[in-house]
């Protein structure tokens, strides 16, 4: 007879558990276009709202006429400020601890401020609404320059805050001040730079830039006057903390607010905070009593909902003429716009940026950063990474290149000579971090060996030699890039936001039939959590991947979570599946025992279910222990097999990688070409290595994008010169370099699964490698930093300065 | 991103559209791709009241050679003109600057008309019927015209196109066999407009060039011919210092805005060695 029982591998192989590149189950719809968006949710009656914004940068707003809007056909209200302030909406708080009008009060802040939201029956309506308001402006004197924010004649910005000297982190120096924030012993790190052989400094801008996720920001409200209920689908990566803030400043009760977030075409973190947006759709749909949809277009996305970075770094470092780094001190200037609108664990001011001391061992360190209003638009979200977690990277992986380049070092090498090392782990940074695990040398190592770093130098060495000679015109740069990530938020010693712990969360419901369903409190945006999460459970609990539905963004069914940015997920919610899977495991074994007669003690778990110790025929498998949990449970126990976990971390995680680039510049044209990019990540355990492959290159994608041109710049009236995809860099398949990728596994240790988290890794150690090529590139002939972004004609400005171009 | 109010006409003959044109007047707009029109539309910086589409017109379309000269109808996509052997024959120069345009969705519904009617200074074909001397035809209440190229662009989306006129077909005069040709063209990247643009058709005798034509895109209001530029290489073996020339020559008569592609100064050092890379690459190709 022919042994169909499957072997072991077989059976393993048929979970689909942690280290499979499994398919991801999302795909199946998004591939056919069977996806379901916001912009999908279309209800009976729907309304559609859409925004008069303010042209001017700064102005006061003198009058807003809207007779002619409302006559016409169609429109059906036009809200105010003035409205807004009936139900006392006018101002919404920040998750900064900041407020921000909602529709202008009196005054005008950045260009495309939200003034007034046309209500009317369809999307084109709406439009010809706006067109017909009329708004009376007094232009005001324009503050641009973060630089000129703290002159003493700097215009005032915020007329709300006159007269407060304290705000929510603190004493505020001048009006247009918002907090300073330092960390680290500023005496031993002026004695460190007093006695130090060699120092270097320099001013490192981290250009304003925004995470442009493909679909904008959106919602439908719909308000039910009889139940007084309100529920909005909405783009939300957080959708819990979405019901909290709208239940806390609408003074609705939270059980009354039905928050979902369907399908999310990316985030990238533009999707974490509250827009106004949300709240006008919200009041259009308590004062008309219909659904009211509100959906952002490309250009509103850029210039008013939450751009990123914009920091400007001066940073120095001390060190031996050997080498050996002995302080580092920096200081930020940080643009935040006309509010404080910051998606920042609420203690954070400048999240996580004391990360700066990076991969390497400095003894002392310390940092200061002051934020300022100028007239731009709010926002300071992690696009795509942790918070400020990439300016921080990209800060102290420029400053050591600038450091090997000043000592006549490899960079390459600066960065052995002081990497933490591997026994110093847990390592205690100087700006108080406490990295779990770590092993740069053999990371770096590694890269090294595989891109033939030597022969790379050598090839350089030449090209350089031509160049002189005057047989190219061509140079050639090596970036390299070693970050240390600071991911998950977080522990509840030191993470909440608006006074909420950032745990996360995870049910789980086995069904009779080996199946079941299990919801997080995070959020996928395309992440591919449906297929992860399952994976986890699978190789947790025996059950097939394939047995386990995922459904996030449900706030009515889901448990309560702090949401998907800052790659949490798998520190913080991923930890938590794999709890609620344990737990569900210790029931599973107790009703397996019973079954098999025997004490739960002489059960081994293999693969997909129990097994007698010692006896390998007995066992009973996961499938049917779920049949027993529903009818044959030992006496006194519960029926049912199901289990919630809320996990808070003991600690955040630290994945790191080593990154190289290859570029060409032509100095004629400030063209340049990306011969080869590598990038070696280690995320700790691998649940699905073709997922974090997928993450690492569209991650590196963004990189790319950033360092080499992507920027939300501004002309000196405040206007947006950047302001659609014609001119703000998103790059195609055309542009985008061939990424090559490889890994080292260091696993967390005090992880359950041992995972870091990786989906912004890429984008935090990409920017770096790219810059750094680019400035390798040009050294030679006397650069010593060149600011981003990239962009052709700047690398013609970069190689005129520097006298190689006519 | 919402287009205003419009009624939308679809006239099954040139002197249909005419006649709607000259009716409605100043309220109403030609369609042809609308990859042009549409998304001036959507920023509202275009509202015209009445569109009047030329897909409905079946003459309008079509590649036809007629004696020395290859007539192609104004609703020709740009995906037509790259299908066409005919054009990849005598106008190569045709099929390397569509492939430069956009990307193929727009390709697909972009027409060569629409182009060079359109005015636009980031327009690629005006530059290279400046280059090949073509003639337009325009259709319009008073009758039809023919209009040089050359002396079709007024300023940025000025043109010699009278109210109620139609652009009917583009006439080309086949260049001779053996010419030489190239369209170099800066952009940022797939889809963007010519951070600065070159287009080149000559001939070589002996190894030196015999006739020589040189024309700059999105470097000037309108798509300039560099009649100057070209002569300093005439005569020569394109050697060092008369491409050098070419390109002063050529720089001298730039003028474009700063914008997001970068400041005047980067845009005119680039156009230059635009016109020296498509001289060179002209000049490699003619026999
Ligand atoms: C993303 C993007 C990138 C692009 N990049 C480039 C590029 O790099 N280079 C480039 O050259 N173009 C580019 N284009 C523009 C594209 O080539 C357009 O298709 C072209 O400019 C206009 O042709 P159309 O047929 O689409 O005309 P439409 O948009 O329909 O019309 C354009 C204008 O011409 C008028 N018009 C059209 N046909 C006639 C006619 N027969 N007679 C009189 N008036 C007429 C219309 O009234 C309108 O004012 C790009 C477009 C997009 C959307």
């Amino acid at each position: 007879m022919n042994d169909m029982t499957p072997t072991r591998e077989q059976r393993e192989a048929a979970l689909e558990g942690m280290g499979c590149r499994r398919k991801r189950v999302e795909d199946i719809r998004f591939t056919q276009g069977k996806g379901n968006y916001v912009d999908d949710v279309k209800l009976p009656g729907m309304l559609h709202g859409d925004f008069v914004r303010s042209p001017h940068a700064h102005a006061r707003v003198k009058a807003i006429h809207t007779e002619e809007a409302l006559k016409v056909p169609g429109v059906l209200a036009v809200i105010t400020a003035e409205t807004l302030k009936t139900v006392n909406l006018a101002w919404m708080p920040t998750l900064a601890g900041d407020v921000q009008m909602v529709l202008a009060d009196g005054k005008v802040l950045f260009q495309n401020q939200e003034v007034a939201f046309v209500v009317a029956t369809d999307r084109y309506a709406a439009d010809d609404g706006v067109s017909k308001v009329v708004v009376e402006y007094e232009p005001l004197p324009v503050l641009v320059d973060p630089f000129k924010a703290m002159d003493p004649d700097a215009p005032v910005l915020r007329e709300d805050l006159a007269g407060k000297t304290v705000g929510a982190h603190g004493p505020r120096k001048h009006h247009n001040h918002i907090f300073e924030w330092s960390v680290g012993d500023k005496e031993l790190t002026d004695a460190a730079f007093k006695k130090a052989e060699v120092t270097i400094k320099e001013m490192i801008s981290y250009h304003r830039t925004h995470p442009s996720p493909l679909e904008t920001c959106q919602c439908v409200c719909a308000f039910d006057k009889i139940k007084g209920e309100l529920t909005i689908w909405g783009t939300f990566q957080a959708p819990h903390v979405i019901r909290t803030v709208v239940s806390l400043i609408a003074k609705i009760p939270e059980q009354k607010i039905h928050v979902i977030a369907p399908d999310i075409g990316g985030g990238f973190g533009n999707k974490v905070g509250a827009y106004p947006g949300y709240i006008c759709a919200a009041v259009a749909s308590i004062v008309t009593g219909k659904p009211v949809k509100w959906v952002e277009d490309r250009i509103e996305n850029l210039t008013a909902t939450a751009f990123a970075r914009d920091y400007h770094m001066t940073t120095e470092i001390a060190a031996t003429k050997d080498g050996k780094v002995t302080g580092l001190r920096v200081h930020v200037l940080a643009d935040h716009g006309g509010f404080d609108a910051c998606a920042d664990p609420s203690k954070w001011p400048a999240g996580f940026f004391n990360i700066v001391t990076g991969s390497y061992d400095f003894p002392v360190a310390h940092l200061s950063v002051d934020g300022v209003y100028t007239n731009k638009a709010p926002g300071g979200v992690a696009y795509r990474c942790s918070f400020r977690v990439t300016e921080a990277a990209y800060c102290i992986e420029r400053a050591m290149d600038i450091l090997a380049q000043k000592l006549g070092m490899d960079p390459a090498e600066l960065r052995l000579k002081n990497f933490v090392k591997p026994e110093q782990f847990p390592y205690h940074s100087a700006l108080g971090w406490e990295y779990d695990s770590g092993d740069y040398h053999t990371a770096m190592r590694k890269m090294m060996e595989a891109v033939d770093y030597a022969g790379l130098r050598k090839e350089q060495a030449e090209k350089r030699a031509a160049f002189k000679r005057g047989e190219t015109r061509e140079i050639m740069g090596i970036g390299v890039s070693f970050f240390t990530e600071i991911v998950g938020a977080g522990p509840s010693k030191n993470c909440d936001i608006l006074g909420i712990a950032m745990f996360d969360s995870c049910e789980i419901r086995l069904h009779p039939t080996g199946a079941g369903i299990a919801r997080m409190g995070t959020k996928s945006q395309g992440q591919g959590h449906e297929t992860t999460w399952a994976q986890i459970i699978a190789s947790e609990i025996g059950i097939p991947a394939d047995n386990i539905m995922v459904e996030e963004g449900n706030t009515d069914t889901a448990p309560y979570g702090l949401g998907t940015y800052g790659s949490r997920s798998t520190p913080v919610a991923g930890a938590a599946i794999a709890m609620a899977a344990r737990k569900i495991k210790a029931k599973a074994q107790m009703i397996a025992a019973y079954k098999l007669e025997v004490h739960e003690d002489d059960l081994e778990w293999d693969i997909d279910g129990f097994r007698v110790k010692g006896l390998p025929e007995k066992v009973m498998s996961m499938k049917d222990i779920c049949w027993a949990a529903y009818n044959s449970v030992p006496p006194g126990m519960e029926p049912g097999l199901e289990a919630v976990s809320y996990y808070d971390p003991p600690n955040m995680t630290y994945p790191f990688g080593a990154y190289l680039c290859v570029m060409d510049i032509d100095v004629d044209t400030g063209v340049y070409k990306v011969r080869r990019f590598y990038a070696l990540d280690d995320c700790g355990t691998r649940i699905n290595p073709m997922i974090i492959e997928g993450q690492i290159h569209g991650g590196l994608t963004e990189a790319f994008a950033i360092a080499m041109g992507q920027e939300i710049r501004y002309d000196s009236e405040g206007n947006v010169v950047t302001g659609s995809f014609m001119d703000f860099f998103m790059p195609t398949a055309v542009e985008t370099p061939h990424w090559e990728t490889d890994f080292t596994v260091t696993p967390s240790p005090h992880h359950p699964i041992g995972a870091k988290g990786v989906g912004e890794s890429p984008n935090v150690g990409g920017v770096p490698a790219f810059s750094n090529a680019v400035n390798d590139a040009f050294a030679f002939l006397g650069a010593t930093h060149i600011q981003m972004p990239h962009d052709y004609w700047r690398n013609w400005q970069a190689a005129k300065n520097l006298g190689v171009v006519a | 991103m919402i287009p205003g109010p419009f009624d939308y006409h679809r006239p099954a003959s040139v002197g249909d559209a005419v006649k709607l044109l000259a009716d409605l007047g100043d309220e109403a707009r030609p369609l042809a791709g609308g990859h042009s029109l549409l998304p001036m539309m959507k920023l509202r910086l275009a509202t015209p009241a009445h569109l009047i589409d030329l897909h409905g017109i079946a003459g309008l379309k079509g590649i036809c050679r007629d004696g020395d000269r290859i007539v192609i109808g104004a609703m020709t996509t740009q995906a037509e003109l790259l299908a066409s052997a005919e054009i990849g024959e005598r106008l190569p120069i045709l099929h390397e600057t569509a492939l430069l345009i956009a990307d193929p969705q727009v390709r697909y519904r972009g027409t060569l008309g629409g182009n060079v009617a359109n005015g636009d200074p980031g327009n690629d074909m005006p530059a290279l019927m400046l280059a090949l001397d073509a003639s337009y035809r325009l259709e319009g209440p008073n009758g039809a015209r023919e209009v040089a190229a050359r002396e079709f662009y007024q300023g940025a989306y000025f043109t010699a196109l009278e109210p109620g006129e139609i652009l009917t077909g583009i006439s080309i005069p086949v260049p001779p066999a053996g010419h030489g040709y190239a369209y170099e063209k800066l952009k940022r990247k797939v889809g963007d407009y010519a951070t600065a643009a070159a287009g080149v058709v000559l001939t070589m005798a002996g190894g030196k060039v015999a006739s020589c034509v040189i024309t700059l895109t999105n470097l000037h209001e309108t798509p300039l011919l560099a009649t100057d530029a070209a002569n300093a290489v005439i005569g020569t073996t394109l050697d060092d210092a008369a491409l050098k020339a070419a390109a002063s020559a050529a720089r001298a008569i730039m003028q474009p805005a700063s914008d997001a592609r970068g400041p005047a100064e980067y845009r005119i050092h680039v156009g230059g060695i635009m016109v020296m890379r498509a001289l060179q690459r002209a000049a490699s190709r003619a026999s």
